[in-house]
């Protein structure tokens, strides 16, 4: 083969050609570099033809340069644009290549849960704290005197039986475990009541906790179990205030359209008291089967009224210039007919997967 | 509780026309006396009246005897002939054939039958079926089966001709009604409702069907008829006599304040009492015995005033009612012998003319033995007194002896009832039975007048929030039986009925108008609460520790605070420890052999990792926020104050008296941390992982913990590892937790996998150390850092942790971070020896290190390493 020559036109095309076949030809990487090698390298025809041109006339240098780099520059456009194309194809093949199975296990570890008792505890402090209340909380094992006396038990009220209440031994020391979480809200109202009557600050506050009644573990009993209760001390504060509360409490809890009813009743802490019913918020009355409410309509939730004047007067308040009202609930229940627990055993017996299947919050 | 029939009930006051036993519930519910049940109206027929024609016992291979019964069911007896297949090879007059397993009856008895089609409650609904080789058309029935009471055994037994079989008393039917195949519903009241109530402490009344009706009439407006509201006869004057002697009331409380008895003579005391008495007393939860007695009882479950019938033959005059002598006994109506104390009440009277010698009844609770009118009484003398509730409480509780009258005394019954209640039973005892009723009755009434309240008529409005007009406040209260008088300048004088007690000061009024008013009418008005402090610092950062412990992969449990003394041995916590020296005894634990309240907390986790691995779990996590509690010495706590309030150094006494019970955090971690799986291999937990733990409460809590081995004062090591256990305490010295193994041979005790890690921290202290404390920043250097490792050779009991902090403190300011990175022991150490190698991060806050300056520090870190510790480099 001859050496083609740089004003050998026709030539030069043809090697180009040749060139740009080649590297379109290539389908890897490899291919192409041994293309590029074979029409760019050292020894490849167009290299010599450029090298060659310093041999040319001087006559024909110009157009023997103009030529062979209109050739070079065309196998370099060609050059970097398969070198584009075969890396894109290159990259998109790794990436196929790399491809997993993304519904493979990926956890470790174990996965960790809040109790829904204390989420539920939390979340209605949220609610409280969110409407200016603060959370109080005292001691579970208590002096009766808090627990009863406070509380405008009658010294012979049955409730302070050996039958429902756990006492410290001995009988004579004074000590109980708490039957509600009621002394908290005199120990709350104690520590609150110089600025209630020095700077005019209202008492509102929620008690959450754990309580004790000598009942046997069952379906629906707990030996140890939790209450949320609320005080509110102020100039003013009627039975309306207390509805008003707890339709928001509800709201917050069981939405928008939760409705509560309230009920004469009788407690030694508050006068007049009520029971409260929570509107079934499940079939909202319309169902004579419904499972939440036995087709009553209605959930029973809890206790509340007006805090009675002794009580306001064991903890040094003035009853005849502050009222206040006071509520109370169960956090099992509410658990219990909020989600639906059928069995207050899973809540105690510390199986995790009844934690696990509320998560982190509720 | 209180079981009112209906049809009791509509004597005293007429229902809503077309009421359903709901809805007299929710009328009732709506003034505050809560339905429990309601009872009756739950059969559907055919339940007739049965004959038993014959009666054939036939032993059974499964050594039962049933008996094959053709019985005479009027219009409902299947023709003359052969019976159903496969009793069809005998013939049998018109009858129905029935198998019954009972054996408490005999042929021509009158019987209960349910034939195909009824529905018995439950529902249980009735067919014919084979059974025993027989076919048997429904079921000869037992009172049980038809919800008329729990306690009768066998089959109802209406008649017995033969005389044979014993009578049910629960259900009686008139002889002339007595018809085979006549409807049986409406016979035994089965038709009839009942509505169990449920009475609050302060409504004693309403343990009535006069109560009830009269909260009935508040609540629809119907008119009550009171049936206590009989014409007296007779005088009151010296009748039988009778003298009140207390010379102990209790807390001022003169034990009886009223006591009323009358004489009846000649009564026959073998007339029965009417079927309609003996079925209401029996669908108010009570057995009819006998007429004098029956009339008690129903007078008491009508008025609520609780009676008692003496046979006159056996006492002797006068009465005296007074406290128990120390040491006195008496034999109760249950033929109990009981020691008294002397703050027992009695009725006593007055034997070999010796004034109150003999106890004869434990007054409002039981009467005794020895005057209890008998089959043969016929002359008798009837007690309406009234006891006041303290006394009657305590009397009941300390025998143990709850009674129809005990409970009603104890909530308070009526003082004005005890001649009105005589009149009545009386008078019914002498219908039924004859006889003549004394002209003189005694009434020894030491009743106090029942003090005015004064209220000012809006003080129900301020306190209910709804605007009651004076007029609507006079009518509620003087609907429920107060007398309202309006004084000068408005203010009310209320003087209370003599039913309710419970009306003492103003807000017990309050309530009368707001639930006669209706609480239905109360607006909801959300109050306005002063500005919070929102949480806590405590609760702030206690939220945090149990959201961090979730996150790194435990599961919150609350197990019961109560712990076994056996608990204890299983951790093998020797005998001077304080977990056992200071444990909270309860004196009436629920379970005997858990008398205990937790002295930690992992005494009680173990439960919840337990009851995992029971159910199949093998890597288990778990941590539990809440208190145990520990005494030096449970104290007497003061229970009595100088004034009415509590003075805050009260509060202080009080609270010195009370238990230690500081918040703690506890996880225990069993298994794996890592389960095995198609990437990677099980990594185990071990002792690091529960340090860990502890390490990141400490973060959350924001302060530094001691990590060492050195034990707490007065605890030992256990349940822990001696060798795998890190004891935390705060810099300034005070303990707060431990973590590391369990001890292998305290995981045997308790079933744990070997190698099981756990932690227990007390939270106050590591919160309260951050309380309050504002984090002063340090400015983020943005120099270049300079690396240094260190590989040092120390005896192999020198800690990690120690050698590190010297590390620390000799390189001074410049050290931002220095870790051990390996460690390592071996021949080319030496025996006795390790190596710890450290990795010390350096960097200035405001240059580069130059080369000196970091080979500075390098050998002021070797210097004192070798020093305190003899460390070499290697």
């Amino acid at each position: 083969m001859t050496d083609l020559s740089p004003l050998d036109a026709a030539g030069v095309q043809a090697a180009v050609d040749e060139a740009l076949s080649a590297f379109s030809a290539a389908t890897t990487l490899d291919e192409l570099k041994e293309a590029r090698l074979a029409h760019t390298g050292d020894k490849a025809p167009l290299t010599l033809a450029n090298r060659a041109i310093k041999d040319v006339e001087p006559a024909d240098k110009a157009a023997a340069g103009k030529a062979m780099g209109a050739a070079r520059a065309a196998i370099g456009r060609a050059l970097a644009a398969r070198t584009e194309e075969l890396e894109a194809e290159r990259d998109a093949r790794v990436l196929i290549e790399e491809t997993v199975d993304v519904t493979l296990p990926v956890t470790r570890g174990l996965t960790g849960a809040r109790h829904p008792l204390e989420t539920m505890q939390e979340t209605m402090c949220d609610t409280f704290v969110g409407m200016g209340w603060e959370v109080a909380e005292g001691p579970e094992m208590e002096a009766e005197w808090f627990n009863f006396d406070a509380l405008n038990f009658d010294p012979d009220h049955p409730a302070r039986e050996m039958q429902d209440t756990f006492f410290i031994d001995p009988v004579e020391s004074g000590l109980l475990l708490r039957t509600h979480t009621s002394p908290v809200q005199v120990r709350a109202a104690l520590e609150r009541r110089e600025a209630l009557v020095k700077e005019g600050r209202g008492i509102y506050v929620v008690c959450p906790g754990k309580t004790f009644r000598t009942d046997e573990l069952d379906a629906t009993h707990t030996p140890v179990f939790h209450q949320i209760e609320g005080l509110a001390v102020d100039k003013g504060l009627t039975m309306a205030h207390l509805k008003g509360t707890l339709d928001a409490f509800a709201r917050s809890l069981f939405g928008p359209d939760a409705v509560t009813r309230l009920r004469p009743s009788f407690f030694p802490f508050t006068e007049p008291s009520a029971e409260m019913d929570l509107r079934c918020f499940v079939c909202g009355g319309a169902d004579a089967l419904c499972r939440t409410c036995s087709g009553t309509g209605w959930i029973e939730w809890g206790g509340c009224g007006m805090t009675h004047p002794n009580v306001l007067i064991a903890a040094g308040i003035d009853p005849f210039e502050y009222t206040a009202f006071a509520f109370g609930m169960g956090i099992e229940r509410t658990l219990m007919f909020r989600h639906g627990v059928k069995d207050m055993r899973d809540m105690v017996e510390g199986d995790v997967r009844f934690s696990q299947q509320f998560g982190m919050e509720i | 509780m209180p079981k009112i029939p209906l049809k009791w009930l509509e004597e005293s006051v007429d229902l809503v026309p077309g009421s359903s036993a709901e809805d007299v519930a929710s009328a009732l519910v709506k003034v505050g006396l809560e339905e429990e049940g309601i009872e009756g109206g739950s059969v559907t027929g055919p339940l007739v009246i049965g004959r038993v024609i014959s009666l054939v016992k036939e032993a059974q291979s499964n050594g039962k005897t049933i008996n094959y019964c053709r019985v005479d069911v009027g219009e409902h007896n299947d023709p003359a002939g052969p019976g159903h297949k496969p009793d069809n090879k005998d013939e049998y007059p018109a009858s129905r054939g029935i198998v019954c397993g009972a054996h408490n009856f005999v042929e021509g008895d009158f019987v209960v039958v349910v034939l195909p089609g009824a529905v018995l409650p439950g529902p249980f609904p009735i067919g014919g079926r084979k059974t025993y080789g027989h076919w048997s058309d429904g079921m000869i029935c037992s009172a049980k089966e038809l919800g008329l009471g729990e306690d009768h055994a066998g089959i109802i037994v209406l008649k017995s001709p033969s005389g044979e079989s014993d009578v049910f008393a629960g259900a009686s039917v008139a002889d002339e009604d007595l018809v085979p195949g006549a409807d049986a519903i409406p016979l035994l009241g089965l038709d009839e409702k009942t509505i169990e109530i449920n009475v609050t402490p302060d409504r004693g009344y309403s343990f009535s069907v006069r109560g009830v009706a009269r909260e009935y009439s508040h609540s629809t407006g119907q008119v009550l008829r009171d049936p206590a509201a009989v014409p007296l006869t007779g005088k009151r004057g010296s009748g039988f006599e009778v003298d009140i002697d207390d010379q102990a009331p209790i807390r001022g409380n003169v034990g009886c304040d009223r006591f009323a008895a009358r004489v009846l003579r000649r009564f026959d005391p073998t007339a029965p009492s009417p079927a309609w008495m003996k079925r209401r007393l029996d669908q108010a939860g009570m057995r009819p015995i006998s007429l004098a007695v029956d009339v008690t009882n129903y007078v008491m479950l009508e008025l609520g005033q609780p009676l008692h019938a003496y046979d006159l033959a056996t006492l002797h005059e006068p009465i005296q009612v007074r406290r128990a002598k120390p040491g006195e006994k008496m034999t109760t109506l249950d033929d109990v012998e009981r020691e008294l104390s002397v703050e027992d009440l009695l009725i006593t009277d007055s034997p070999n003319g010796e004034r109150g010698s003999r106890a004869i009844g434990l007054a409002g609770v039981m009467g005794g033995l020895d005057t209890e009118i008998s089959e043969t009484t016929t002359d008798i003398l009837l007690e309406a007194a009234h006891f006041t509730p303290v006394t009657i409480a305590r009397t009941a509780r300390r025998h143990k002896l709850g009674s129809e009258a005990s409970r009603r005394f104890e909530r308070g019954v009526d003082t004005a009832l005890p001649p009105f209640a005589i009149e009545r039973a009386l008078g019914l005892m002498q219908e039924f039975g004859g006889g003549e009723i004394e002209e003189i009755y005694t009434d020894v009434n030491d009743v106090d007048p029942v003090e005015p309240i004064l209220m000012d008529p809006d003080f129900p409005s301020r306190i209910v929030g709804v605007d009651y007009a004076p007029e609507a406040v006079i009518e509620s209260l003087e609907r429920v039986g107060c007398k309202v008088t309006v004084l000068d300048g408005g203010r009310l004088s209320v003087v209370p009925p003599t039913w309710r007690p419970d009306l003492e000061v103003q807000v017990n009024l309050v309530e009368e108008v707001a639930r006669l008013e209706g609480y239905d009418t109360l607006p909801s008005v959300l109050p306005v609460a002063p500005p919070g402090r929102g949480y806590t610092h405590s609760q702030k950062v206690r939220r945090s520790v149990a959201r961090t412990l979730a996150e790194a992969g435990l599961t919150e449990v609350l197990t019961y605070p109560f712990m076994s003394e056996q608990r204890l041995d299983e951790m093998l916590v020797p005998e001077d420890d304080i977990r056992r020296q200071h444990a909270v005894r309860l004196a009436n634990p629920l379970s005997a052999d858990k008398p205990l309240m937790r002295t930690g907390m992992t005494a009680t986790l173990i439960d919840a990792v337990k009851t995992n691995l029971g159910r199949g779990a093998q890597d288990v996590a778990v941590y539990e926020i809440g208190r145990a509690y520990r005494a030096d010495h449970i104290g007497q706590v003061p229970t009595s104050f100088s004034g009415t309030a509590i003075t805050p150094d009260d509060v202080e006494r009080l609270n010195e008296a009370l238990p230690g019970q500081p918040r703690r955090a506890a996880g225990m971690m069993v298994g794996n941390r890592v389960p095995a799986s198609w990437n990677h291999a099980a990594e185990p937990f071990d002792w690091t992982d529960a340090i860990a733990m502890v390490q990141k409460i400490a973060a959350v809590c924001g302060v530094q913990l001691d990590v060492s081995s050195r034990p707490f004062e007065g605890l030992s090591l256990m349940p822990m590892h001696p060798g795998r256990a890190a004891m935390f305490r705060l810099l300034d010295g005070t303990p707060v937790g431990y973590a590391g193994e369990i001890h292998p041979k305290v995981a045997e005790n308790l079933g744990l996998p070997p190698r099981s890690v756990g932690f227990e921290v007390i939270l106050d202290p590591m919160i309260e150390a951050s309380e309050g404390r504002i984090a002063p920043a340090t400015p983020v250097s943005q120099q270049v850092l300079a690396k240094e490792d260190f590989a040092f050779v120390v005896a192999s009991d020198v800690a990690a942790g120690d050698l590190v902090a010297a590390v620390r403190e000799a390189g001074g300011e410049l050290v931002e971070d220095a870790h051990v990175f390996d460690v390592y022991t071996g021949e080319q150490i030496g025996e006795g020896k390790k190596s710890l190698a450290i990795n010390v991060v350096m960097r200035g806050a405001d240059r580069t290190l130059s080369a000196e300056e970091v080979l500075a520090v390098r050998e002021s870190i070797i210097a004192a390493a070798g020093e305190k510790f003899g460390a070499v480099l290697r």
